[in-house]
């Protein structure tokens, strides 16, 4: 039992610096990627290629002065990025990171919590995460940060919808809803985006739309909004939100990778046993999860923001018909597959 | 005969001038275009094109770009080759002056003066308030002595308004360190 706390504790540890970790250097790496596709430099002053960038960020927005205002319900105004730090952080706890191992005489997992609902886990608690910006938006007793929150929670209820739908057909097609077993499927490149290309289009669409990315950043446009649901948030509170934002845009990649690309599967990857193959297949895991993430920054430097009907037109008269058909069709090839119809 | 109420045929009446100018319609999209992902794709296209372009940022302190020779910067008060100032506070820079930068107060030179002053008149005091200076290079046109020209050196931020009144401690030219003005020196001038 301690072996396994201690092996858990450890788990817990690391992913959660490391989850920390990339959410502020994806701060630096988005600015880079802004600059690199808009043929700029980027941030290059602090440290060596600006690599000491986000630790200047960070402590700029620890010396900030930690204001709240007058007529912002105070308590609701510091829970609210406080659930969206949260909620973003937990899902993080029930991906596998990478295959098992056998050490010290006992079979060690590179995940959390191998919650047999893993993948509906992770829905839960994004659901939750809409009450973080919600929350927030309406403490701060402002306009522009109320119509932020009321974007943020249509656009989120919206996509969820489609999103759940898409997430279903996976589930179809492997029988489970734990991750793991997801992940396990999708063994020797049966990788479920050759199956159901479609189906990823649409829920990385609805995964753009959930983590608040252009071109769905309606929340917190800042053009339109001045920053949304956090234009009245400042210093760290406004540095949770972001953060945030950025720790979910890595879970959502990493959903992504795993429910589509195979998760730490590789080609190949029988020749290797052990730790080996546990390191390798958690590098190659990564490697997926930062393509995915590099994806959505290129398409937030691509795409221009939609306008709030055409996103809604989306969501509910393409994506979720869409998504329906297709779940119709998975459903019914399934059946066939199994001889149901005999 | 051209009827005014429609639009299409009163924009193909119209002379392009640049021969740019597109037909705007709202005609329904098709069902390729409906779908977005084309366009979506093409559009990444052109950004991933992007990624792997040189960068166009010229990192300013470290590296400077080439200024033009008629670049108007921050002035300077010359002083000739032995070292005399060429000033001789006459004023038609500052008459010149359309917003009124240039203020001077003209002193007479006294025994034992020649080497500072070439003239036996000279600018006691010659200021140029930057803030009010709109850097046209009309003093420099005006004056008659090559006393005055605009330089490519940059006038440097500060936080206070009265720093930007310059003085003759900013403007003379220090021997030491001669500024080139041989770029400016014939540009613009009305030649005789």
């Amino acid at each position: 039992m301690s072996t396994f706390l201690v092996e858990k504790l450890i788990l817990v540890v690391a992913i959660f610096a490391v989850t920390l970790l990339i959410a502020t250097y994806l701060t630096y790496t988005e600015r880079k990627v802004a600059a690199w596709l808009q043929d700029r430099v980027g941030p290059d002053r602090a440290g060596p290629f600006g690599l000491l960038q986000p630790l200047a960020d960070a402590g700029k927005m620890f010396f900030k002065e930690d204001f709240i205002p007058a007529n912002a319900d105070k308590w609701l105004f510091i829970l609210g990025p406080g659930i969206a730090m949260f909620t973003a952080l937990m899902t993080g706890s029930v991906i596998p990171w990478g295959p098992e191992f056998e050490a010290f005489g006992r079979t060690i997992t590179m995940q959390i919590a191998d919650v047999n609902i893993g993948i509906l886990f992770i829905m839960g608690f994004l659901s939750v995460g809409v009450y973080g910006i919600m929350i927030g938006g309406w403490a701060s007793n402002n306009k522009f940060a109320l119509f932020g929150a009321i974007r943020a929670s249509s656009q989120m209820i919206s996509y969820e919808l489609a999103m759940g739908i898409s997430i279903i057909t996976i589930v179809l097609m492997s029988g489970s809803l734990s991750l793991n077993d997801i992940v396990k499927d999708q063994h020797g490149m049966n990788w479920n985006i050759f199956y159901q290309p479609l189906c990823f289009v649409i829920f990385f669409t609805c995964a753009l739309a959930e983590t608040n990315r252009a071109p769905f950043d309606l929340p917190e446009c800042e053009s339109e909004l001045i920053g949304g649901y956090h234009t009245e948030y400042g210093s760290m509170k406004l540095g949770f939100f972001l953060f945030s934002e950025y720790i979910s845009m890595f879970i959502s990649s990493a959903v992504i990778a795993s429910l589509f690309f195979g998760g730490y599967n590789f080609p190949g990857m029988d020749h290797f046993s052990g730790i080996t193959l546990t390191v390798l297949g958690t590098i190659v895991f990564f490697v997926k999860i930062f393509f995915f993430i590099f994806v959505f920054m290129w398409i937030r430097w691509t795409l221009p923001r939609f306008r709030f009907d055409q996103l809604m037109h989306l969501g509910w008269k393409s994506l979720i018909p869409i998504s329906l058909i297709n779940l119709l069709i998975t459903g019914l090839v399934i059946a066939f597959r199994e001889g149901w119809f005999n | 005969m051209p009827s005014v109420r429609d639009g299409s045929t009163n924009i193909s009446s119209m002379q392009s001038l640049s021969n740019r100018s597109k037909v705007v319609s709202n005609k329904k999209m098709s069902l390729v275009e409906r779908l977005y992902l084309p366009a979506v794709v093409g559009g990444m296209w052109i950004t991933l094109k992007h990624l792997f372009r040189k960068s166009n940022t010229i990192r300013y302190p470290e590296e400077q770009r080439v200024f033009a020779p008629v670049y108007r910067g921050m002035h300077v008060l010359k002083r000739d080759e032995q070292g005399r100032e060429n000033c001789t506070a006459c004023g038609l820079c500052a008459v010149a002056c359309p917003a009124e930068a240039i203020t001077m107060v003209a002193g007479e030179r006294k025994k034992g003066e020649e080497h500072l002053y070439r003239e036996e008149k000279y600018a006691e005091t010659y200021e140029i308030n930057m803030l009010r200076c709109i850097f046209c290079g009309l003093c420099e046109e005006a004056c008659p002595k090559e006393a005055i020209f605009l330089t490519d050196r940059i006038v440097p931020t500060q936080f206070e308004r009265n720093e930007f009144v310059y003085g003759k401690d900013k403007l003379v030219e220090d021997m030491n360190f001669r500024i080139d003005i041989t770029k400016r020196q014939h540009t613009g001038k009305r030649t005789k």
